[in-house]
């Protein structure tokens, strides 16, 4: 298998803070799924931040796609491929309107309207979210909200997908849903999730981010 | 987003866009007017308006008279601070005169006759379509996005302080006016904004995660049709029977 994302030796901290990360490892490979776990504050979302360029790191490098990646030019082309989906989905969904929003990616990426609407229809029925499409993205719901920032980065069509605690904010029938949905893309995922039930069921592998060090161990089926 | 609502009453169904431009002439044209006629028929193309704009008449007039409660003052005290023919006589020698009166009733034709015909046409639609309508207008885009933002955002900020809030209270917290409850208050300021800027910062993080430029592309279905045209038309007609209307009276005069 072709590794697409590797960190190696990822050393951070915020300004004026004691290091999150001190010398953190982590790949991904194609088709693979794997949880990355840790207590509160251990960097978790630090480190998925790093890896798509939106934190740089004091000391270590970031393969991507089998390049290395350093400066911002670098990492714009590996945002597109990477779809990141933050622990927040208001910080994502900024758009007035839910199509707006989804079509943001599409129209940056330099795709025609009518292309991008194309897209936009084409994902909310692959997540069976048609009925959201013309909502005010603030008046949805937080289950709502979590599902449409799903829609946003798969409408990019990444080849990886990095999840910040995607089951935050879900009553245990939209969790089964996205499940269901995680559980059928093709594509290779990188999973924070505090909720062991969820993990055991979508991933191969359980990396654990303790000290700001990575210890990997097998679990989960 | 749809542009205009279907089946809703006659003027949602015009395009946002005219519906804009048709506001602001309206006011430019009511302000510069000076005689009781003309005010008097703009006010009643006002009223009309309302009647066509599909809103709750009562409920929209009590606004309205809300606005006149900022300048109820002025207009009372206009008549007795006008120099000119005397009308009225109150006790202690205070006099009232005919052009005060004059002016009271054109400012407060003039406001009520803007506002309502602004709440008409402009005040029924969503603020996100407002915000389309003015980027198709080629208002500066920062703008537009500083309005869009501000449409997106205001619930989070509101929900957070209301949250601090209920957490404060929780805690017993009961303000008054000493200095604890100036600091508490200052510290629910304080964070609210360190949360505001850092939230910036993520929603920056996620939108250059999109491949965000610099350009928000708005989705809208704005089309000009014949009845935009009409309307336009119609409203040119009136504004235009307005000046003629002031031009004869100021010439009678
Ligand atoms: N923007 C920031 N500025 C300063 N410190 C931060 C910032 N974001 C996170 N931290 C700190 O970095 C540490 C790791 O945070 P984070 O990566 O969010 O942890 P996790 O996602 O594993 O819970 C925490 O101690 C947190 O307080
Ligand atoms: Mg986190």
């Amino acid at each position: 298998m072709s590794i697409l994302l590797e960190l190696e030796d990822i050393q951070f901290s915020y300004p004026g803070q004691p290091p999150v990360l001190r010398g953190a490892s982590l790949g991904l490979a194609a088709g693979e799924r794997v949880a990355l776990v840790g207590p509160n504050g251990s960097g978790k979302s630090t480190l998925l931040r790093i890896a798509l360029g939106l934190l740089r790191p004091a000391r270590g490098t970031i393969r991507a796609f089998g390049e290395t990646r350093q400066r911002e030019a670098d990492f714009v082309d590996l945002r597109r491929r990477i779809g990141l989906v933050f622990q927040d989905p208001d910080d994502q969904l900024f758009c007035p309107t839910v199509a707006e929003d989804i079509a943001f990616g599409p129209l940056n990426l330099g795709h025609s309207r009518a292309e991008a609407l194309r897209m936009v229809d084409q994902v909310l029925d692959q997540l069976a979210l048609g009925h959201l499409r013309d909502r005010i993205t603030h008046h949805l719901s937080g289950g709502e909200k979590r599902l449409v920032t799903l829609a946003t980065v798969l409408v990019m069509r990444p080849d990886v997908l990095l999840l910040d605690e995607p089951t935050n904010a879900l009553d245990p029938e939209n969790e089964e849903r996205l499940l269901a949905i995680l559980q059928a893309l093709p594509q290779a995922i990188l999973l924070v999730s505090h909720d062991p039930g969820f993990r055991a069921r979508l991933v191969q592998r359980e990396e654990r981010l303790v000290n700001g060090q990575v210890s990997g161990n097998s679990g989960g089926t | 987003m749809a542009g205009r609502a279907r089946g809703a009453a006659p003027l949602r169904q015009v395009d946002p866009r005219a519906r804009i431009v048709s506001a602001l002439a309206f006011a430019v044209v009511v302000t510069g007017l000076s005689t009781l006629g003309a005010l008097a028929l703009a006010m009643a193309a006002a009223l009309l308006a309302l009647g066509c704009s599909g809103l709750p008449a009562a409920r929209t007039l009590k606004r309205m008279a809300m606005m006149d409660g900022f300048i109820i003052f002025m207009l009372l005290i206009l008549p007795f601070s006008t120099p000119g023919t005397p009308a009225l006589t109150l006790p202690f020698g205070v006099v009232a005169t005919v052009e005060g009166f004059r002016l009271a009733v054109e400012i407060g034709l003039t406001a009520n006759a803007v506002i309502l015909m602004l709440m008409a046409l402009v005040g029924t639609m969503e603020p996100v379509m407002l915000g389309h309508a003015l980027a198709r207008l080629r208002v500066p885009r920062a703008l537009v996005h500083l309005l869009l933002f501000t449409v997106r955002y205001i619930e989070v900020l509101r929900a957070e302080y209301a949250r601090s809030r209920v957490a404060m209270r929780a805690r017993a917290f009961r303000p008054g006016s000493n200095r604890h409850t100036w600091v508490s208050l200052g510290h629910l300021i304080g964070m609210m904004l360190v949360r505001a800027l850092e939230r910036s910062e993520r929603i920056l993080q996620a939108m250059k995660c999109r491949g965000f430029t610099g350009r928000i592309p708005l989705l809208d279905d704005f089309s000009w049709q014949a009845t935009d045209r009409r309307f336009c038309a119609l409203f040119g007609l009136g504004l235009l029977a307005l000046v003629a209307l002031e031009v004869a009276l100021v010439h009678l005069a």
